[in-house]
């Protein structure tokens, strides 16, 4: 039988110091803050992290692993308003590669799709372009982009089955679809288990093929 | 210098301005702060899709306090809703709306935009101590059109049209047309040309706040 449903310890066991992390979420919903704060308890280090923000809320998420000293660079659009990156960022102990919204979603994407490298206009004429390939299709400049893989996926979901198979709520999906498919391992937390079928077929949005464990997220953790 | 009698657009008239020229059937980015307002005076009768970048189309008002949905922000990470006839998806999907040039008009603010439709608006310095840019670059070569909501000048007076930008760049040659508190400009080959002016302002005074050569619009 496929059973992907996981404990918290044991669906996070193996994540390793150095290990690439997504972390999916944008504007805090969608984040998947009880697996990261869970890390944060197991102690991986010298991480990578690939998210649209550096986090918020100084207790929960990113920021947690940020002011315990566990991220060494950190990979997203958008790091404003997030005290703790802006005190390591400051003083220069966590590195920054900062990358247009859309660059970013794509450069995931093609991870997950197989593609290893995708010419844009984003960023052409700008900072962003420093260092890159650019190449003339139809008259116009593109930027050679290069796919964005990890080791583990961190995302958050609506609705859960055992064989992994995904559905969301509101803006929550943001991040969370693609980042499941460009990980090596992808460990989603879902605000309930349900059983084969109950996501109908129609309603799955990312399909088990890409998810390898689950966690519930018990009842007094959502308060 | 601002003439006498002159009353600058205030940030919702602002807004307001900008809305009248949305046609009907467009799909609208609207850029974090003042051109978010936008959404609030299009007219009630003319259907326009607002998209969020996080992966919304059919964007409607932000909720009553009692009403909020947690599992529903938009691109600013304010509370909205959804309005009938509304589509969620993932960012990559969002962004190829965008990238793709699916989006028709997109409204930003802007730190500078020069004579060329160059835009600046994502970090003032090249060593700014937390740069962010979102998804700034990818709408602004994405969208069909790129207008601008700002202020003529900056607080301390400073042209905020300018020849060339002195910021770092989002992108070159995005921008189209310009909405600030005192006047109407497009972006043609030849520069910045005036489509209107608020009552009482003329060319001259327009000028002496703009760095950059002014013509009127041909009517």
């Amino acid at each position: 039988m496929i059973d992907k449903r996981f404990t918290l310890a044991e669906a996070l066991r193996d994540i390793k110091d150095g290990a690439v992390l997504m972390i999916g979420g944008f504007g805090a919903i969608g984040q998947p803050d009880f697996l990261v704060n869970a890390l944060a308890d197991q102690g991986a280090t010298d991480l990578t992290v690939i998210a649209n923000n550096a986090g918020w809320s100084r207790e929960t998420g990113i920021p947690k692993l940020l002011d315990l000293g566990r991220v060494r660079k950190i990979v997203c659009s958008f790091p404003k308003n997030s005290p703790a990156f802006d005190d390591l960022f400051r003083v220069g102990k966590i590195e920054l590669e900062i990358v247009p919204q859309g660059t970013l979603a794509e450069r995931i994407r093609a991870a997950g799709a197989g593609v290893p490298g995708f010419y844009t206009a984003t960023g052409v004429g700008t900072q962003m372009a420093e260092g890159k390939e650019t190449r003339m299709f139809g008259g116009k400049t593109y930027l050679l982009e290069e796919a964005l893989h990890a080791d583990v996926a961190l995302i958050e979901a609506w609705r859960g089955d055992r064989w992994g198979n995904l559905s969301y709520r509101g803006s929550g999906r943001n991040f969370n679809p693609v980042m499941a498919m460009a990980a090596t391992c992808t460990i989603a937390q879902v605000h309930g288990v349900v059983e084969l079928g109950e996501i109908a077929p129609d309603a799955v949005v990312t399909p088990g093929i890409f998810v390898n464990r689950i966690v519930s997220i018990p009842a007094e953790a959502k308060a | 210098m601002i003439p006498a009698g002159v009353a600058p657009l205030d940030r919702p008239q602002m807004a307001a301005r900008l809305a009248r020229d949305i046609p009907e059937g467009w799909f609208v980015n609207l850029g974090v702060g003042v051109p978010t307002q936008v959404a609030d005076h299009i007219p009630a009768d003319r259907e326009v899709i607002i998209h969020s970048e996080n992966g919304i189309l059919g964007m409607g008002p932000a909720p009553a306090p009692d009403a909020v949905d947690p599992w529903l922000v938009n691109a600013g990470k304010k509370a909205v809703t959804l309005l009938a006839g509304a589509a969620l998806f993932h960012h990559a999907d969002s962004f190829a709306m965008i990238r793709g040039g699916h989006i028709d008009l997109c409204v930003l603010g802007a730190f500078e935009v020069a004579s060329n439709g160059d835009l600046a608006n994502w970090t003032t310095s090249s060593n700014d101590k937390t740069p962010a840019v979102g998804g700034a670059m990818d709408l602004a070569v994405g969208a069909k059109r790129i207008w601008i909501l700002m202020e003529h000048v900056t607080r301390d007076g400073k042209a905020r049209l300018v020849e060339r930008c002195a910021y770092p760049l989002t992108a070159p040659g995005a921008v189209t047309r310009v909405y600030t508190n005192l006047a109407v400009l497009d972006v043609i080959p030849s520069g910045f040309a005036v489509v209107e002016m608020v009552p009482g302002m003329t060319l001259d005074a327009l000028q002496e706040l703009t760095a950059a050569p002014l013509t009127m619009a041909a009517a």
